[in-house]
């Protein structure tokens, strides 16, 4: 189906001006938050629209949130956290590029700078861990306060309370994203050759290959429950079967929104099987997973690749960012 | 500049007290309107006023991808995607290697990785020898004969150390490992910066727009030791020959080929198919039409190690049309 057919909700988005390449955004209550390349961060909330000046000499490369704040690491060295109101925390500062970061529950903080990865608990106590090479992506398994690392040749699985060294999986290769399934049971990684890998952490450590990809999968978003995980990196998000103990291994995956452009950035809805994909040519549709219904968000916009996405706690309203600095929310009717 | 224009990146290699850093605040300290993002494994005395530096580790990473010798700079991979953050806000970017390293790493990444090559492109390595010196690591420094090898600029620097003699020596035997690229003579690295910089070397509109002298000649073949750099020249080749050869060869013998390239004529093809490759990788295309002064003829250059030169020129001269 040509995206011109499809029913739209297009007229119904709310234009955001974000006045920068948006890196990262979410929600913070009614609030969306984004992340943006000349370090700055947008809070929008109704009418009001406030800038803070996060990074006042660096660009946002990497941003988290949690229902409280947003976190953003900067080429800068800056880890910064940033909360609804405008207020700003430096964690860290001075160093290195902060490449990558990961926000767990309990409030703790995990980023990377160079090789170094450190784990800032809530109470603000700090640990390091040197890893092999410079990690590209960290995720908190979803119990327990154990940080996975993804790096050159496999991941670490490091406890940073724990004297003992971290649990290395291996497979050779670049990997560069990590994710963590929400059951606890698989991690899995984007890969430099566009694939993705992962590893059935129980009962033996089984290898998952997940290829076929056109490019670098660098978005991934598990369905809620964990039965799916939808991916980018093809002219359509594929989306792997992981309800069963073997993961997606010997099954094919699903393609949702096939199109002439490239899936960059994929969203599952909190609580309903329905996808948000975001494309390279910026194009935004939501696809209801079980029948492949389409609905259009945002019609192709040249130069405005969509770089962000991210729906609200309730799964009421979805936002989105641009390369360009666009964005735009759509609150749902339900 | 719009966003679709590709960041010029200049890679800046030479053995250890050739004088790369020197070569560098040249660059950042002209006068020329431009601002730079200077990819760095020390932080030196760098002068950098508007410029932008990134300290990197040289991490270079295996492919899996069934080809033993390709390598890329992970490093350069991270940068170059968070660098384009501040895309506007710099002319180009120069990456300065160790005096150890590799290039074939840092040109196959602009190859292999299509997020950097859809931003980035290669615009020439720069390779910095010290005339005094050059010699003598040539027989001991494995990486400077590397460096020599793979250069499209070559500064022959601290002229002033030697006798003319001696120096005419040290350019000889450069040549004698690549006969391709254009060196320079200098002291203290004093160079017009455009011979240097926006060289569009891997550009295959502007491939052997230089051409080695030794061509006029045919058939060439250099010897130094176990570094090889040969030409040839033929007329017309068949596509159907000509293509299967150049792959087979370069998959077969790519650890050992650093780099090829060449314009080939077709026939009844008015464009020039020109060509380029580091180790496996090949990268070609139809470029421009043939002009009417210009011979339709065909030449290729591979510079490597350990070679077998009459193998290849048979492997050549055999896809004649």
């Amino acid at each position: 189906m040509s995206v011109g057919a499809l029913p739209s909700l297009a007229d119904q988005v709310v234009p955001i001006e974000a006045g920068a390449e948006v890196a990262g955004l979410g929600w913070l209550g009614d609030a969306v938050m984004m992340a943006l390349g000349d370090g700055g961060v947008l809070v929008v909330q109704g009418d009001d629209t406030r800038r803070v000046h996060a990074h006042p000499d660096g660009a946002i490369l990497v941003s988290a949130f949690d229902k409280g704040r947003l976190v953003t690491g900067g080429d800068d060295g800056r880890v910064v956290v940033t909360r609804p109101d405008g207020t700003t925390r430096i964690l860290a500062e001075g160093g290195a590029w902060i490449d990558s970061i990961a926000l767990h529950p309990s409030g703790a903080v995990a980023y990377s700078a160079g090789r170094t990865v450190t784990a800032l608990d809530d109470k603000g106590r700090a640990k390091t861990f040197d890893a092999p090479s410079t990690p590209r992506g960290l995720a908190f398994a979803p119990k327990g306060y154990r940080l996975a690392i993804a790096h050159y040749n496999g991941a670490s699985l490091w406890y940073p309370n724990l004297e003992t060294p971290p649990d290395l999986l291996d497979w050779k290769g670049s990997h560069l994203d990590v994710t963590w399934s929400p059951d606890g049971r698989f991690v899995v990684t984007s890969m430099q050759e566009n694939a993705l890998h992962g590893w059935r952490l129980a009962p033996d450590r089984g290898h998952m290959r997940m290829s076929g990809y056109t490019a670098k999968p660098r978005s991934v978003s598990w369905s809620f429950g964990g039965a799916w995980l939808a991916t980018s990196g093809a002219d359509a998000a594929i989306v792997w079967p992981f309800a069963s103990k073997d993961g997606p291994m010997g099954k094919a995956p699903r393609e949702c929104g096939v199109r002439h452009a490239k899936v960059v950035k994929v969203a599952f809805h909190p609580s309903v099987n329905v996808l948000a994909v975001g494309y390279e040519d910026g194009c935004v549709l939501l696809i209801r997973f079980d029948d492949a219904a389409e609905l259009l968000v945002r019609r192709a916009t040249e130069g405005s690749a969509v770089t962000a996405l991210a729906w609200d706690r309730a799964g009421g309203r979805l936002a989105f960012g641009c390369a360009d600095g666009r964005a735009g929310t759509i609150t749902l009717s339900s | 500049m719009t966003m679709t224009d590709k960041i010029p990146v200049t890679v800046l290699t030479g053995y250890l007290g050739a004088g790369k850093t020197t070569l560098l605040n040249r660059i950042l300290t002209e006068e020329h309107g431009k601002k730079y993002a200077v990819i760095v494994n020390e932080f030196g005395e760098i002068g950098i006023d508007n410029d932008l530096i990134v300290g990197a580790d040289e991490e270079v990473f295996e492919m899996n991808n069934g080809c033993i010798c390709c390598t890329v700079r992970g490093d350069l991979i991270r940068i170059i995607e968070g660098l384009m953050k501040r895309r506007g806000k710099f002319d180009a970017i120069l990456v300065e290697t160790t005096g150890l390293a590799d290039p074939a790493p840092v040109a196959q990444t602009f190859f292999v990785d299509q997020d950097v090559a859809e931003r980035a492109r290669l615009d020439a390595v720069v390779t910095v020898a010290d005339a005094k010196w050059l010699v003598q690591r040539l027989g001991d420094a494995p990486e400077a004969k590397n460096q020599i090898a793979f250069a499209d600029v070559i500064l022959l620097n601290k002229t002033d150390l030697v006798s003319p003699a001696e120096l005419d020596a040290v350019e000889a035997r450069i040549r004698l490992i690549n006969p391709t690229a254009r060196v320079h003579r200098t002291v203290n690295c004093a160079i017009p910066i455009p011979e240097v910089l926006d060289r569009n070397a891997f550009d295959l509109d502007r491939i052997m727009e230089v051409e080695p002298d030794f061509l006029e000649e045919g058939h060439h073949h250099h010897h130094d030791e176990e570094m090889t750099s040969f030409s040839f020249r033929s007329g017309e080749v068949n596509p159907d020959k000509f293509m299967p050869w150049i792959s087979e060869l370069t998959q077969r013998d790519g650890a050992q080929i650093l780099r090829c390239k060449g314009i080939v004529a077709f026939p009844d093809e008015p464009k020039r198919f020109v060509f380029q490759g580091v180790h496996m990788l090949l990268d070609g295309d139809l470029s421009r039409d043939w002009r009417a002064d210009e011979k339709r003829e065909s030449r290729v250059v591979f510079i490597g190690r350990e070679l077998n030169a009459d193998a290849i020129r048979d492997g050549f001269m055999a896809c004649a049309a």
